[in-house]
């Protein structure tokens, strides 16, 4: 006997469209059917018709919240095309953005999953901190986002020496609040109770659904571009990819906190190792030829394809964006979940709509479908916390 | 994790499809780019993902001026910084080409993209629904075809 329950067009949690159709058995998930395609802009089809440089903004406006990953890849396979080496300083800026960027869209999540558990002191404090990071990027870019920083040969403005010393002030003040969201989630016995062992990707799972990035990496695959087909300057500094082994939503929640360190790492290290010099080689052309771009978005790996015909247009230009993978690979890992728990787990592989582009819930037996409300889910994912902490004795 | 280096890799592909590889294509010691007949497709797809345990990154197709559309199936091997792509050419008008979601599960909605976007038949595809264009979308118009 079981039930359909749709959520969506709008996910409740990221509040994007994404359809998702949710056959139960009573409070189990049995079997999920997801629809993308409510936000198909034809990016490919238009790329076809801008030059060079405009793609590099065209392909920024992708995404909303990682809006300089998808510049990243397209620069790299712009640069792999007419085999382009930009130059050391641009590399180095060039990272900074990415993880700058990294960091506050794990923050942003974060943010918007605590809020889902009812944890709305998390989402507060969690997004009070983003604003740091927002800060530096309107330092540096004159944007919060959307940050037009990167062009094939290089990067449209340069990190006055005089803003690192503010920089380096601003990360320092970040630490301090990483260590209290590391502590406020990650040692929370309710949290623990909603997230450990839910929403399972087993490592044969994720390799058959070929997910990448923090999907990938929770459920015991060490992959991550930026070590193993290193791009800008992540070959010349010294740090770790985060690996955990249980694949659920914890590891998930666990690998997006401690990455954000790494992050601060990195960008240290790129302050401290950045000469002065050029940081643009001004490219006019590209040679006809093919050429592929991947670069490690904070949901995984960016892939870009371009070919040319030595014009100053794309002949095609194909995007894919991490969470095409990802999402699908939910069709496994929310079986045998709760409904209360399921929109967590969809949410948990933090899953960009605007890249890939809905949740109905229903009744194997009777074949009745109903509609969750997004504030439903929250309400039935918030209630199922309160339960926990009474359970555990927490208040 | 790493099982392989790319020289091993190559030799092993080599050894197996040598005889069945119409170009062989290095852009750079990243990029390799191999031609294939699609009646090995399945056979090559399957090697490289079994066998070579690669990683199924994506696929892409490209209408041709050349009577046909040519769909290339990029493959990676986790650790390694190669990008292996397999370029098959189909021809017009039959635009059918064996599915290989049934060996890798990551490639359904890829290959459900192309064939809304390019018209190509994915032969033994479990579901090729509509992915991303709605489900009124006239028939016999593909978007990405040259003549849209």
């Amino acid at each position: 006997m079981s039930e359909i329950i749709p959520i969506g067009p709008y996910h409740p949690l990221q509040e994007e469209p994404e359809f998702f159709r949710l056959h139960v058995e009573g409070e189990r998930v049995v079997k999920v059917d997801i629809e993308i395609g409510y936000n198909h802009r034809g990016i490919e089809k238009l790329a076809e018709s801008k030059s060079w440089d405009q793609v590099v903004f065209l392909v920024e406006r992708i995404c909303g919240i990682c809006s300089t990953s998808h510049p990243a890849a397209s620069v790299n396979a712009m640069e792999d095309l007419g085999g382009i080496e930009a130059p050391e300083r641009a590399q180095y800026i060039r990272t900074i953005i990415c993880e700058l960027e990294r960091i506050h869209s794990h923050l942003l999540w974060l943010g918007l999953a605590g809020h889902f558990i009812g944890y709305n002191t998390v989402w507060m404090w969690v997004w009070k901190y983003r604003e740091i990071i927002c800060d530096i990027f309107e330092k540096i870019s004159g944007n919060r986002q959307s940050y037009a920083m990167f062009k094939v040969g290089g990067v449209r403005r340069d990190i006055p020496d005089e803003d690192i010393p503010w920089i380096r002030k601003s990360l320092d003040k970040l630490k301090l609040a990483l260590d209290l969201f590391k502590g406020a989630v990650m040692d929370d016995p309710v949290i623990h109770a909603r997230t450990k062992g839910v929403g399972v990707l087993t490592k044969e799972q994720a390799k058959n659904y070929c997910v990448v990035g923090p999907t990938a990496r929770p459920s015991g695959i060490a992959i991550d571009v930026r070590k193993d087909d290193p791009y800008f300057a992540y070959d010349w500094i010294d740090w770790d990819i985060v690996v955990l082994e249980e694949g659920d939503v914890f590891a998930k929640v666990a690998c997006r906190i401690l990455e954000m360190y790494e992050s601060v790492k990195i960008i240290e290290q790129c302050l401290d190792k950045m000469k002065p010099g050029i940081i643009d080689l001004n490219v006019k052309e590209l040679p006809p030829g093919e050429g592929i771009g991947r670069a490690e978005a904070p949901r995984g790996e960016v892939y870009h394809y371009v070919r040319s015909d030595g014009s100053n247009f794309p002949v095609r230009y194909k995007v894919r964006a991490p969470s095409y993978m990802n999402i699908f690979s939910n069709e496994v890992a929310c079986v045998g979940e709760r409904v209360a728990d399921a929109a967590l787990v969809l949410a948990a592989v933090d899953p960009c709509y605007c890249c890939t582009d809905r949740l109905i819930v229903i009744d194997q037996g009777t074949k009745k479908e109903r509609v969750l409300e997004g504030n439903e889910l929250i309400r039935l994912s918030q209630q199922r916390t309160e339960k926990i902490k009474k359970e555990l004795g927490v208040k | 994790m790493v099982v392989m280096t790319w020289k091993e890799i190559e030799k092993k592909i080599h050894t197996r499809f040598d005889d069945r590889i119409l170009k062989w294509f290095q852009h750079n010691d990243r990029r390799i780019y191999v031609d294939i007949n699609p009646d090995d497709l399945i056979d090559f797809s399957r090697f490289l993902f079994e066998d070579l345990k690669a990683r199924f990154v994506i696929a892409s197709g490209v209408d041709t001026p050349r009577g046909g559309v040519e769909i290339l199936y990029h493959f990676d091997f986790y650790q390694l910084p190669q990008v292996f792509s397999l370029r098959v050419f189909v021809k017009k008008p039959e635009l059918e080409v064996e599915s290989i979601s049934t060996i890798i599960k990551g490639a359904e909605w890829i290959e459900r993209e192309i064939k809304e976007l390019l018209g190509v038949n994915f032969k033994n595809h479990p579901d090729l629904r509509h992915l991303v264009l709605p489900e009124n979308w006239p028939e016999g118009k593909y978007p990405l075809r040259r003549d849209m």
